[in-house]
């Protein structure tokens, strides 16, 4: 009886979230008759689908430190920077918002602006004579899409790690203090390994957080960059790797990947609220 | 010295923050080579399939919100009341859909609600928009779940729910004008953030073949140069409309909400 | 020469003056507490001994040093927090290893210091967990040892019993202070708790509105407190209100009784109102061997505090609340009985 309460919600998710996953997830591990097969992970072992992995890897591994250490700068810089305390609340709020604004607009945005006739490159090229393009800087590529990330991976990190910052106490720093530390040493003995925990699993999360985004990705480049959300958009559209359960494969693999950058995150995160209970 | 390390810091931020945003207003005022004007917002607005699609994201957006609430506040209120050991796993599975990327998600919906499938929602405009619906709010389930869980903590459903049964009210009355009422707040959190997030979503409504606003988006994007950023800046106005919105009703209720 | 020298310490935030113009000298190895209500200014002078706050005005010297200007590692103090403060991602061990390993001594000599400390505090069998893993009492001695450990030249104790409960707080009061007595260590411990301040000090300095009110021994200050606010503030005190009827005999009316007293009436004169404090425990009920003053008046209210029994007796316009000891041979009076309060005029107080 008590069950009947929650039995719409198991419903709704069974349908539209375990079962869909799940169909995948087996998929990938059958052949087209039904038997069981590890033939459909080991085809992705080809030039194209690997290389597809790695760039996707490396483009979410970037902006996520990149977008760690940024935020983390700003973060610290209304926090301990001694910037007026009027500033944190419009920043946090901008962070609400920017943080949720991926996708097609975001990709616009930056093409208005990095484009190649965007706003920054004109004005630099105007203004004084600096060319962007033969600076190496390319929006149409993994920088361009690194740095398109970035707008959204910094304001994920500050709304993470703001209240972490804050969690560290002030007794902390003084009782190092007087105990003989320098500041230096108080940062690295004890206010970054306290944060460490939080720092690597918003890492993990924020890698997760880029490694699933496609429409940003598609609506910047198109289908240029061989990322593997971009391969599999490919793929169902219109089955290009001549082989359906690839893709499932395809799929799996990248639940893997998202899957431990979130197992990361939530092992670190309960160790770190362990600590500051 | 620190303090002015922290503002060179939070100044590049900011400035990175801006100038996109910057970019993007000005380019969409630029199809005019005269001077500034709002022509791209004109021919934008003006466009047929921009008025069929925005309605058919705003009409996605609404159901999806709807369906998100009855789902969400129903199950959050009976978790928390009669089975709190479910808690963990509900938590969990209401996270999964950060866990999982969205484009497997609708892989799944694809092969599993095709035409040829035990259950073909996909055989018709009609159903294809119901399972568009309900992979928004699967999307939408993490943030809608914390919301109103987090609101019915605040308050003390357990009393509140007992008081309501000794005046006889019903399940229904209680869930409807005792429980919601009092995490509305919450509920309205978690519908502008859902809003925000469907409004322009790419990847579901492209993969479906549905004619919503992001997939409009990224099309015009392919072929014109400024009607995409005029897009993207009321994209954008509805993003920050959507925060606002929750900035104003959190505040509403710090106002309202009784001193302990 | 005193050890650690405070010499017209100010301090101000804002508008606001929160210690004014406060002078201490503290001799080696002597324990003093800091004791008065919230806002005092007491925590604020420890935290200019430590450093954390820079004074507006005055000097501190420890040693015959100045050390006014350092920064807080460089003072060489050891100090505990009221909220614990350990480090949470370091043991036990490291914990109280932290001063000597940021000072540069080596491995080999920091581990049987910290194995000493953990002897000290008795908590041999826990150097390896972390504080999340200890009680409120056990993090505290932790923190104790972690601030000892370097050997500081001053250690100082900020309200470091408030967050433990009762019980814990007495034994851990009682250990802070027996390990202060073997290290020899000049210490500072800040407290809105009379009874901790009574009980563990040297010397106690009632603090009040920004400046030191008495420095006195724990005894003093309670028999002796030299202003109405220390009177008031250590110990329970009755207050006599009382008219003057002879100045230069002492003779004051306290409602219909008559009391003789031999100390200063601080120049009142005839007719006026004094206030006389007396504490619960100078007074007995009937006749008592060197008692030669009395009041009459009613028993009002008697509560049974075990060895104690604390009655109070209705004068008329005033209650006041005697102590006697609990004795099995004769029961304690009841309510309504005409009673017979005697104590010694010269334990009265004269206030104002």
């Amino acid at each position: 009886m008590r069950w009947l309460g929650v039995v719409p919600f198991f419903l709704f998710v069974s349908l539209f979230l375990l079962f869909p996953t799940l169909y995948i997830v087996v998929g990938a591990f059958r052949t087209p008759e039904g038997s069981f097969t590890l033939a459909n992970i080991a085809s992705l072992n080809t030039p194209g689908i690997i290389n597809a992995y790695l760039l996707s890897i490396r483009v979410s591994f970037f902006s996520a430190i990149l977008g760690c250490l940024i935020g983390f700068g700003m973060a610290a810089a209304i926090t301990f920077g001694g910037l007026p305390r009027v500033l944190r609340t419009p920043l946090m709020t901008f962070s609400g918002v920017a943080s949720n604004f991926a996708g097609v607009p975001l990709a616009f945005a930056f093409i208005a602006t990095l484009g190649p006739v965007g706003l920054v490159t004109v004005w630099l090229r105007t203004e004084f004579g600096i060319n962007l393009r033969s600076w190496g800087f390319n929006l149409l590529s993994t920088q361009g899409l690194i740095a398109t990330y970035l707008f959204f991976q910094i304001p994920l990190m500050i709304l993470i790690i703001t209240p972490a910052l804050e969690g560290l106490k002030r007794e902390w720093k003084e009782a190092a203090s007087i105990l003989g530390a320098n500041a230096f040493q108080y940062w690295t003995m004890v206010a970054l390994p306290i944060l460490f925990p939080s720092l690597l699993g918003t890492l993990a999360l924020l890698f997760a957080n880029a490694f699933g985004a496609v429409a940003t990705a598609i609506a910047l480049t198109g289908s240029t960059l061989n990322l593997a959300p971009i391969l599999l958009f490919a793929q169902i559209r219109g089955d290009v790797l001549g082989n359906p359960h690839l893709g499932y494969a395809l799929a799996f693999g990248m639940i893997v990947i998202t899957g431990i950058a979130n197992a990361i995150y939530i092992i670190l995160r309960t160790r770190s609220e362990r600590w500051i209970k | 010295m620190t303090r002015f390390i922290a503002w060179t810091v939070f100044l590049f931020g900011c400035l990175f923050f801006v100038l996109p945003l910057l970019g993007l207003t000005e380019f969409s005022l630029s199809m005019r080579r005269e001077g500034y004007t709002f022509d791209a917002y004109r021919v934008v607005l003006a466009d047929p399939q921009f008025r069929a699609t925005f309605l058919y994201s705003v009409m996605a957006a609404v159901m999806t919100i709807i369906m998100g609430v009855l789902i969400v506040v129903p199950t959050a209120y009976w978790v928390r009341l009669k089975m709190p050991w479910l808690r963990p796993v509900v938590e969990f599975i209401t996270l999964l859909p950060l866990v999982i990327p969205a484009i497997v998600i609708v892989f799944g919906y694809i092969r599993l609600y095709n035409t040829s499938s035990v259950l073909p929602l996909m055989g018709s405009t009609a159903g294809t928009t119901v399972l568009l619906i309900c992979g928004f709010t699967v999307l939408a389930l993490p943030y809608m779940y914390r919301a109103v869980d987090t609101g019915m903590r605040t308050i003390d459903i357990k009393t509140l729910t007992e008081a309501a049964q000794s005046l006889g009210a019903g399940w229904f009355t209680i869930l409807f004008r005792i429980i919601l009422p009092n995490v509305l707040v919450a509920v309205l959190s978690g519908s502008f953030l859902t809003f925000a997030i469907v409004i322009g979503e790419f990847v579901f409504p492209a993969l479906l073949n549905l004619p919503a606003f992001g997939p409009y988006m990224q099309i015009v994007g392919a072929n014109k140069a400024y009607e995409p950023m005029a897009l993207a800046v009321i994209a954008f106005t509805i993003t920050w409309a959507c925060m606002g919105l929750i900035q104003l009703v959190t505040r509403f209720q710090k106002h309202t909400q009784v001193k302990r | 020469m005193a050890f650690l020298e405070l010499a017209g310490l100010k301090k101000s935030f804002g508008d606001l003056q929160v210690v004014n113009d406060f002078s201490l000298n503290v001799d080696q190895g002597e324990f003093i507490s800091f004791l008065g209500p919230s806002g005092c200014g007491k925590t604020t002078v420890l935290r200019m001994v430590a450093g954390f706050e820079e004074p507006s005005a005055g000097s501190i010297k420890v040693g015959g040093t100045e050390v006014t200007g350092l920064k807080p590692n460089e003072r060489d103090m050891g100090m505990v927090f009221q909220a614990y403060a350990l480090f949470p991602n370091m043991t036990v061990a490291q914990n109280i290893g932290f001063g000597l390993k940021v000072r540069g001594t080596p491995k080999a000599d920091i581990k049987p210091r910290v194995v000493e400390m953990l002897k000290i505090i008795q908590l041999e069998q826990l150097g390896d967990r972390y504080p999340y893993q200890l009680s409120g009492g056990q993090q505290q001695r932790v923190a104790l040892a972690r601030a000892l450990a370097p050997s500081p030249k001053l250690l100082l104790l900020d309200e470091p019993l408030s967050a433990l409960d009762a019980k814990v707080r007495v034994s851990l009061r009682d250990e802070i202070r027996s390990i202060q007595k073997r290290l020899g260590i000049t210490t500072i411990f800040v407290t809105h708790d009379q009874e901790e301040a009574l009980s563990i000090s040297d010397r106690i300095v009632v603090m009040h509105g920004g400046v030191a009110q008495q420095v006195a021994t724990p005894f003093e200050i309670y028999n002796r407190p030299s202003t109405k606010f220390v009177a008031n503030f250590v110990g329970t005190l009755n207050v006599l209100e009382g008219t003057v009827v002879d100045s230069a005999l002492g003779k004051v009316r306290v409602n219909n009784d008559e009391i003789s007293l031999k100390q200063s009436l601080n120049g009142a004169k005839n007719g006026d109102a004094v206030s006389l404090a007396l504490r619960p425990e100078a007074m007995a009920l009937g006749d008592y061997k060197g008692h030669d003053s009395e009041l009459h008046g009613k028993i009002a209210d008697v509560s049974f505090l075990g060895s104690v029994i604390r009655v109070r007796v209705n004068l008329g316009k005033e209650t006041i609340a005697l102590d006697t000891f609990n004795n099995s041979r004769t029961p304690p009076p009841n309510v309504g009985d005409n009673a017979k309060v005697t104590f010694t005029s010269n334990d009265l107080l004269v206030l104002q």
